[in-house]
């Protein structure tokens, strides 16, 4: 009972996680068209930057969660502007390609700045104690993560919902033509959303280093978790990107502990069964 | 391209090909060996992607499921060349073909999300299944395969010799399968499906035909793997190797019957020698890749028609635009591909 | 005279939306049959619905007497029913000979062998065909170009030549001559007259000189119903044509 409350509430704070990471390469796909192969290489740059926020700049966890996902943010931009902006004429398929390859070199990078060793983030000194509930104790980080991810979908449920830019975006989702039709100016919307999609990617890869860790590959396996949630979530809906965030999350932290051999033909199976059943995932809506 | 100066072409690669053992080191002949392995996995890849427009990013699937198949009856059973390979290549097909069932039933993003997540549960089996294949630890020991009872393949030229004759059998097979009707209705397929099936083609049938041959072919290539190498490890069911595959064959050129082949040796060779320069040939790779998709999308095999134009080079009347390698092969596949 | 196509009661409902009701005609063999009607009327659906693109929400179709409702689209085709798209729909990327090669190989029972190269000499008979096909339709000089090199009015012409190449018993023309001029129109339409009697034609069309040049009789679409079934007099005399059409065409 006790592994199971403890691993419930892992589960959860690492579908969090996963979950403000896939909203980013949600929104790029679902605005953009292009699926964001080095998303999860956005990510580990932005745990290797806290880091280095807090060993050089700041030693201070809070620091670097505002600036390391801000950095991320401005890199997106200049990738957007200089990788994808002058080759949309190429088509979609070409950019997740050059997304690929941006992912492999980016790989690199961070190797030769940071090493190729594991590294670890430490956590806020406020939260680095454990906590008694109903007679268990569990590490304060993993529910402040809870809380934080919860606060997120929140945040981004009443962005997209309540204001011009969410409609924006919502309409972009649905009627790309439309939206530009309307004199709104698609460059700088796609531009402003690869930059809060490696924003949302940063904010992950800050407030996932304490938990789990920092490495080679690192990108890759949060990558493949994100395609699993995007398929089984649905694009375009917030609901569906959390409860599959979730699933995934819940059903791999178990997974590792009970079946550790099964659980990826779990999850796989899961976002294969949804593929063949119902493409457009748990909650999503259809996209042009 | 003519169809003469093709056949001079290819009988110049293969005997070039032969005769390599004695034009290089011991070190280049093993990277020549796995170049013509992975040309072997390129091009069955090739005809998903390339020919019948299926970008898949599950391939690796089959590349492993042929390694282990191979290396687990040559342990366990009997090392016997054909046996081996030929179980690889059955067994291969009988996966490529139940997954292919089903995701030729779908198209573009969901193809190739169902490509890959078919292929992690395959990865996922390799653990399941770890008492059998070594989980991840791998697959040691493999024996080399047998000619004839006790008449082993066991040098390096002897593999290499082995491998090659695989390798220019494959070649030969799809040059000549591609450019016939069948392979014509892969193209169809890639170029516009809705028209083919009001021709009257169940197209649907003609996709898993394209799954189960490039998933065959992609298990044989597994299995040479396994001849060479000796050692089989779940990284080579993992979905990077499928990614560099797809690399591969563009790279080199989608479509074209040489270009995987050209594209595989490029991403050999650039990942061996690089690396033993510098830690950074991910680096050159990503760039090199990024380079290709935006100058030179048809890969490789562009380079001497592209040249040619440049330096305007005069030749015969230009020839009609006829053949599968002279088109735009990408917007055939966006159709069918990751377009939105 | 027998009939080749019988359409029973044929639906169709997307949602809520009900684009055609209760639609039943015949048409016999070699006739050649023009579908009218303002747009939005449901001609393309019902094409749609006829060649098997399209499930019907209601009712039955019979082709030769066999009820091929439930048959998908590419087996209609082996037993003669043969569509052309309204919007061009070809290889683009193929040279117009690859794209009749590929219609032709599938009848001439070919379309399987993978083990020949498709050259002319292995395959003389095809390429045979495919020229002949071509020189009647006045596209030899074409022969050898890549399709989206082509005036829309040639690949307006491909269009049809591929339909005609898949052998068909019944073919449906969905707005052959849209987009053509006056001269391209004209040359269509003597091509479709010299079509052989023993196919039947049945053909979407606004443009009223082909409809009179061509057809046996008409059938108008309008809300998604049968208006008005005749033969073309009938129809032209007709004023509440006029009316449907709100000045669109001058009958």
């Amino acid at each position: 009972m006790d592994i199971f409350a403890i691993q419930l509430v892992n589960g959860l704070s690492y579908g969090f996680l996963l979950f403000i990471i896939t909203c980013g390469l949600s929104l790029t796909f679902g605005i953009m068209g292009v699926l964001n192969l080095a998303h999860g290489s956005l990510y580990m740059v932005g745990a290797y930057l806290a880091l280095t926020v807090t060993r050089d700049i700041a030693p201070s966890f809070w620091a670097a969660l505002v600036i390391a996902p801000i950095l991320v943010a401005v890199i997106s931009l200049i990738i957007e502007f200089v990788l994808l902006r002058p080759t949309y004429r190429l088509g979609h398929l070409s950019q997740v390609l050059m997304t690929f390859g941006l992912a492999y070199i980016i790989h690199d990078v961070v190797r030769m700045i940071w090493g190729a060793s594991i590294q670890s983030l430490n956590m806020p000194p406020e939260l680095s104690g454990s906590v008694e509930l109903f007679g268990q104790v569990f590490p304060v980080y993993r529910l402040a993560v809870v809380g934080f991810g919860l606060a997120v979908a929140v945040v981004l449920w009443l962005l997209q919902e309540k204001t011009r830019w969410g409609a924006i975006i919502r309409a972009g989702l649905t009627n790309k033509e439309m939206v530009s039709g309307l004199g709104i100016n698609i460059k700088l919307v796609f531009s402003v959303v690869f930059a809060i999609g490696g924003l949302l990617a940063g904010i992950g890869g800050v407030a996932a280093g304490p938990v789990l860790g920092l490495y080679p590959s690192m990108e890759f396996e949060v990558l493949i978790l994100a395609l699993v949630i995007l398929v089984v979530g649905g694009l375009g809906s917030i609901a569906g990107t959390l409860l599959a965030s979730l699933l995934v999350g819940i059903l791999d932290t178990f997974g590792r502990v009970m079946f550790p051999e099964i659980s990826l033909i779990i999850i796989f199976g899961i976002m294969a069964v949804v593929l063949i059943v119902k493409p457009t995932g748990l909650l999503g809506k259809q996209v042009h | 391209m003519n169809a003469t100066l093709r056949r001079i072409g290819l009988a110049i690669l293969l005997i070039a090909l032969c005769a390599v053992p004695y034009l290089v080191s011991a070190y280049g002949l093993s990277i020549m060996t796995e170049i013509l392995i992975f040309s072997v996995f390129a091009l069955s890849l090739n005809i998903l992607v390339g020919y019948t427009g299926l970008v898949s990013l599950g391939h690796a699937a089959y590349f492993g499921v042929g390694a282990y198949t191979a290396s687990l009856m040559a342990i366990h059973f009997s090392n016997n060349l054909f046996l081996t390979l030929i179980c690889a290549l059955i067994i291969s097909a009988i996966v490529a073909f139940i997954i292919g069932f089903f995701c030729s039933r779908v198209s573009g993003f969901y193809f190739l999300m169902l490509t890959l997540a078919f292929s992690q549960m395959i990865y996922g089996l390799v653990y399941r299944w770890g008492k059998l294949t070594g989980g991840d630890n791998g697959l040691s020991g493999v024996p080399r395969p047998a000619l004839l009872g006790d008449l082993l393949i066991r040098t390096p030229v002897q593999i290499y010799y082995l491998i090659f004759v695989v390798f220019a059998i494959v070649l030969l097979v799809l040059n000549i399968l591609l450019r016939s009707p069948l392979g014509q209705i892969f193209v169809g397929i890639r170029e516009n499906e809705a028209r083919v099936r009001s021709m009257g083609y169940n197209t649907t049938l003609y996709k898993n035909l394209a799954f189960v041959i490039a998933g065959a072919l992609g298990g044989v290539a597994g299995s040479l793997y396994s001849y060479f190498n000796g050692f089989v490890s779940p990284k080579d069911v993992y979905w990077t190797l499928s990614g560099e595959a797809l690399i591969m064959v563009l790279i080199g050129g989608a479509g074209t019957l040489i270009g995987p082949v050209l594209g595989a040796a490029f991403l050999v060779l650039l990942e061996t020698t690089l690396s033993s320069y510098t830690d950074s040939w991910m680096l050159i790779v990503g760039a090199t890749f990024i380079l290709f998709v935006v100058f030179l999308p048809k890969g490789i095999v562009s380079i001497g028609p592209l040249l040619v134009r440049i330096l305007r080079v005069p030749k015969r009347r230009p020839a009609p635009a006829r053949s599968a390698e002279a088109q735009d092969i990408k917007a055939g596949i966006e159709q069918n591909g990751v377009g939105t | 005279m027998n009939e080749v196509l019988r359409v029973e009661g044929l639906g169709k409902k997307f949602g809520g939306l009900e684009i055609l009701r209760d639609v039943s005609f015949t048409v016999t063999q070699g006739e050649r049959r023009a579908f009218i009607g303002p747009n939005g009327a449901g001609k393309t659906t019902l094409f749609n619905m006829i060649a098997g693109d399209l499930a019907p929400t209601a009712g039955k179709i019979r082709f030769f007497g066999e009820d091929i409702t439930r048959v998908p689209n590419y087996k209609r085709v082996r037993k003669g029913m043969v569509r052309t798209f309204q919007k061009n729909n070809l290889l683009n990327e193929l040279t117009v000979l690859d794209n009749l090669l590929l219609a032709l190989q599938k009848f001439a029972g070919v379309e399987n062998v993978w083990y020949r190269l498709r050259s002319p000499k292995n395959f003389s008979h095809l390429y045979k065909k495919a020229d002949e096909l071509l020189d009647t339709w006045g596209l030899a000089h074409r022969r050898d170009t890549v399709v989206k090199h082509l005036s829309y009015g040639e690949q307006r012409q491909v269009e049809i030549l591929l339909g005609i190449a898949t052998e068909p018993k019944v073919l449906l023309l969905d707005e052959p001559t849209a987009g053509m001029s006056a001269s391209e129109t004209q040359h269509i339409l003597q091509l479709l007259q010299n079509m052989p009697r023993d196919l039947t034609l049945l053909i979407i069309e606004h443009d009223m000189d082909v409809v009179f040049g061509l057809a046996d009789r008409v059938t108008l679409l309008h809300n998604g119903g049968i208006f008005l079934e005749g033969d073309p007099q009938t129809i032209q005399s007709d004023s509440r044509v006029y009316e449907i059409y709100f000045g669109k065409e001058e009958v």
